[in-house]
């Protein structure tokens, strides 16, 4: 039986995106808040181009590496389609997290799949009461710097309350992580991800 | 006509009886005398060759095989290890013509490393095992084997002992008619072994295996083998369950012989089981043989195979397992994947036991279209120019031809719309099955695919397998200065050590150049025209010809700037439909231009190759450098 404290997070992206660096920070801050933590990623072949699925899990006595299926207590999802494919994992009355812009694959261009972005968004903003669309091209814009959308994520993740980890802790983990020269950038994407949940 | 010949011979003319047209093999007491008796003997129309090693050996058969052609690959069981590369990859490929693996082991041992035991290799790789104890047997036994191998599109190991392969007996042999022509290989995406098709073929082998002992339980001596046609004499090589005595007595191989000496004269004490297919073990048959005895003597060279076999035989009879025990037998546990909690929690469940709560109940089963990812070269990666450029100089040449690919990056020039991998089996595989198909069947022209570090992990022996043995090739070498798949690691070709020492690198062009490949020519891949030059021109010779297409993996050098596309875009789609690069999106054009279908250019994926603008048929496509050269001239 998982322990009640185990906070469980699902990153899930596609291959570039941060999905594995993201799910390190998390990790980072909650080991700075004292508690344990356990990731596990599937890599390879999926880095050219395919989906990343990012498992993160905090506490004290953490079984297993990897989230049951309804056990995550937040999803994050940096590609529409991809949370899409993954939402089985987020528990009852869980935190979803959507980056708005889509990715389409190869396949789409050449006219083998149907994905479209938006729609798998109005779908899941249908099934899921709290779900959070991140208009990340925004936050992207204002940083200069299309490299900050996994810590402008994370941002919307401690906002949302959902891992008790807080914008000061993350900011720790951050300068653990990051080169020196990229932290304030970081820093504010982290801000504004964080005003995006209300 | 009766001839006195040694096991190895009865095995070599079995081999020729059931029309096989490819042998390969390594030598290695007890085994050489299989491949030397097809070459003496050969009745035309046979290739036999020597490989370099039992791995190249094993695959240039694998290649035969895909052509429908009937295929022998020979080694003792030290050799084993070398060819179980590939092995453990075409037992989930499966082949189309039958794949016979010869093993001869050799207790004691006499002239080997170690007493290895083939049977537990075949248990392991799931490949069905014939074992041989007698050369009268085993020149039934290859026949069954090839005709088994076939039926069931698996290869199957035909395991012999030193007193079999060494021991003469006169046999009956028939004349030998050449081979018949092949089909050909047809072109799947079956013969390409993707992590998916993978999980697929070991849940059918799982599903397989106890179909196949059913059917090993059904193949005794004293009764005709259904499978092979009634009154045939392939019988022989059957499991026999004689005698009704209260004293068992398992065994197999040349073990039965003494068995049967032993006894001789006291029969009426002893029942027999002799197992002529250790795996899949027939175990409805060994069940039956229990049930009558009562006590078990079990006499076997090298490992208590057998033995174990019927240890477990006897406790899924004592005790009741199907409640005792429950997993991957009982069906409740999948066979194939990964295990996740969700499962387990499942089997408890099924079984009655408290586990993980529910999930959530909000059904997901109405999900729009999802996207599909497969895993595609990257944008700019110079392989996709290499590959484009063999398929489009193919195309003019209006050659058939098999592209015969490898494990790295390059495997995902399978991905459509190139298509340009038609197999892939092992490290170093694409140059050797190249071979064996050609040697199969010499319509197509066959290439081989190859990266720089695989190439030096596994290919430089097929490359002397190719001169060696005298294939007519093409072999490609995608030279781009890194072990990307893995994650960039240094290789002897960089000039640096893992711990960062610079070293002399070793010189692709040399090596082939070393071991007697005499047509070889470097081409930047992205350069199309050059490239596609270069392989016509190779087209035009024979023997091994080898193309390396040089150009650094996009992960190396600093991108150029993006290229881009022009208002002339006619919206045709060529860039797309013929290279699939992902950094082409096509969009609808509504601006005030000429409305319509067009293409456009992802910045953040372009690495500015320059491939889309050699292909574009309108000229659209710019590059930085031909942007400005363009103003240049203006």
């Amino acid at each position: 039986m998982t322990e009640q404290n185990v906070k469980s997070c699902l990153l899930c992206g596609v291959g570039g995106q941060g999905t594995v660096l993201a799910s390190r920070i998390i990790a980072a801050a909650a080991m700075e808040k004292g508690l344990r933590a356990k990731t596990a990623e599937t890599i390879g072949m999926a880095q050219r181009g395919g989906s990343v699925v990012s498992h993160v899990r905090t506490g004290m006595q953490i079984p297993s590496p990897m989230i049951p299926k309804g056990k995550a207590d937040i999803l994050i999802g940096f590609e529409p389609g991809e949370a899409a494919k993954n939402i089985e994992y987020l528990k009852e009355n869980g935190t979803l997290i959507l980056c708005a812009q889509e990715v389409k694959p190869i396949t789409a261009s050449l006219g083998q799949s149907g994905y479209d972005g938006d729609t798998c968004i109005a779908y899941l903003r249908g099934k899921i009461p709290k779900c959070y669309v991140i208009d990340t091209g925004r936050i992207i814009e204002a940083c200069g710097n299309p490299k900050v959308l996994n810590v402008a994520v994370v941002g919307a993740l401690c906002a949302s309350g959902e891992m008790g980890l807080s914008i000061e802790d993350v900011d720790r983990a951050l300068e653990i992580k990051l080169k020196p020269k990229v932290l304030d950038v970081n820093k504010q994407a982290l801000r504004m991800g964080a005003a995006c949940i209300k | 006509m009766k001839e006195l010949l040694m096991g190895n011979e009865a095995i070599a003319m079995g081999a020729l009886a059931a029309g096989v047209k490819v042998v390969s093999g390594y030598p290695g007491t007890p085994s050489s005398e299989v491949l030397e008796t097809i070459a003496k003997r050969n009745p035309g129309g046979v290739h036999v060759e020597w490989s370099v090693n039992e791995k190249a050996g094993a695959e240039v058969a694998v290649g035969a095989a895909y052509t429908g052609a009937r295929s022998l690959v020979t080694m003792k069981q030290m050799g084993l290890n070398v060819a179980s590369d590939p092995i453990m990859c075409v037992n989930y490929i499966g082949i189309k013509g039958g794949m016979v693996i010869f093993v001869a082991d050799d207790p004691g041992p006499i002239s080997s490393q170690t007493e290895q035991d083939t049977r537990h290799f075949g248990k392991y790789a799931h490949i069905p095992v014939f074992d041989c104890d007698s050369p009268e047997q085993a020149f039934y036994a290859v026949q069954v084997a090839f005709a088994f191998s076939e039926r069931h599109a698996t290869p199957v190991i035909l395991r012999s002992t030193t007193r079999v392969c060494h021991a003469c007996a006169d046999i009956d042999v028939p004349e030998i008619q050449p081979p018949s022509d092949c089909e050909g290989f047809q072109k799947d995406s079956k013969w390409v072994i993707f992590p998916k098709r993978a999980y697929e073929a070991k849940m059918h082998i799982a599903k397989r295996e106890p179909e196949l002992a059913d059917e090993f339980s059904q193949f005794l001596t004293d009764r005709p083998w259904t499978a092979d046609g009634e009154g045939s004499p392939f019988r022989l090589a059957g499991n026999s369950l004689e005698g009704n005595g209260p004293v068992g007595i398992a065994c197999g191989g040349i073990s039965y012989a003494y068995v049967k000496e032993a006894i001789a004269g006291h029969e009426e004490d002893y029942t027999v089981l002799k197992i002529a297919t250790p795996y899949p073990f027939p175990a409805a048959l060994a069940r039956r043989f229990l049930m009558g005895v009562d006590k078990v003597l079990v006499f076997e060279e090298l490992d208590p195979y057998i033995e174990d076999a019927l240890i477990y035989e006897y406790g899924m009879i004592s005790l009741d397992i199907d409640d005792f025990i429950i997993g991957k037998r009982t069906g409740h546990v999948p066979a194939g994947g990964e295990l996740s909690a969700e499962i387990v929690a499942d089997v408890l469940n099924e079984t009655g036991k408290e586990s993980l709560g529910k999930s959530n109940p909000i059904s997901f089963d109405d999900k729009p279209d999802l996207p599909i990812r497969p895993p595609v070269l990257c944008a700019g990666c110079p392989h996709r120019g290499a590959f484009y450029a063999v398929k489009a100089a193919v195309a003019k040449e209006k050659a058939e031809a098999i592209y015969c690919g490898d494990i790295g990056c390059y495997t995902l020039g399978n991905a459509a719309p190139l298509n340009m991998v038609d197999t892939c089996l092992c490290m170093g595989a694409g140059i050797t099955v190249a071979q064996g198909l050609g040697h199969a069947d010499d319509r197509t022209i066959n290439f081989g695919f190859i990266g720089d570090s695989t190439f030096f992990a596994s290919g430089i022996t097929g490359t002397v397998n190719a001169v060696y043995n005298q294939s007519n090739m093409i072999l490609c070498i995608l030279d781009n200065s890194t072990t990307a798949m893995t994650g960039h690691q240094p290789h002897p070709g960089m000039g640096i050590t893992m711990m960062g020492e610079r070293v002399k690198p070793v010189d692709i062009a040399k090596v082939l150049e070393g071991v007697g490949v005499e047509w070889i020519r470097t081409v930047d891949p992205l350069d199309l025209q050059a490239s596609m030059d270069t392989v016509r021109a190779a087209m035009q010779e024979t023997g091994v010809r080898a193309i390396i297409f040089k150009s650094p993996c996009i992960a190396l050098i600093p991108p150029k700037e993006p290229a881009v596309v022009t208002d002339s875009c006619v919206g045709c789609m060529r860039c797309i439909n013929e290279i699939g690069c992902p950094a082409m999106i096509p969009y609808e054009d509504r601006g005030a231009g000429k409305p319509g279908k067009k293409v456009r250019i992802d910045k953040s994926l372009c690495t500015g190759c320059g491939l889309c603008s050699q292909l574009c048929p309108v000229d659209c496509i710019r590059t930085a450098e031909e942007a400005k050269a363009s103003e240049v001239d203006q």
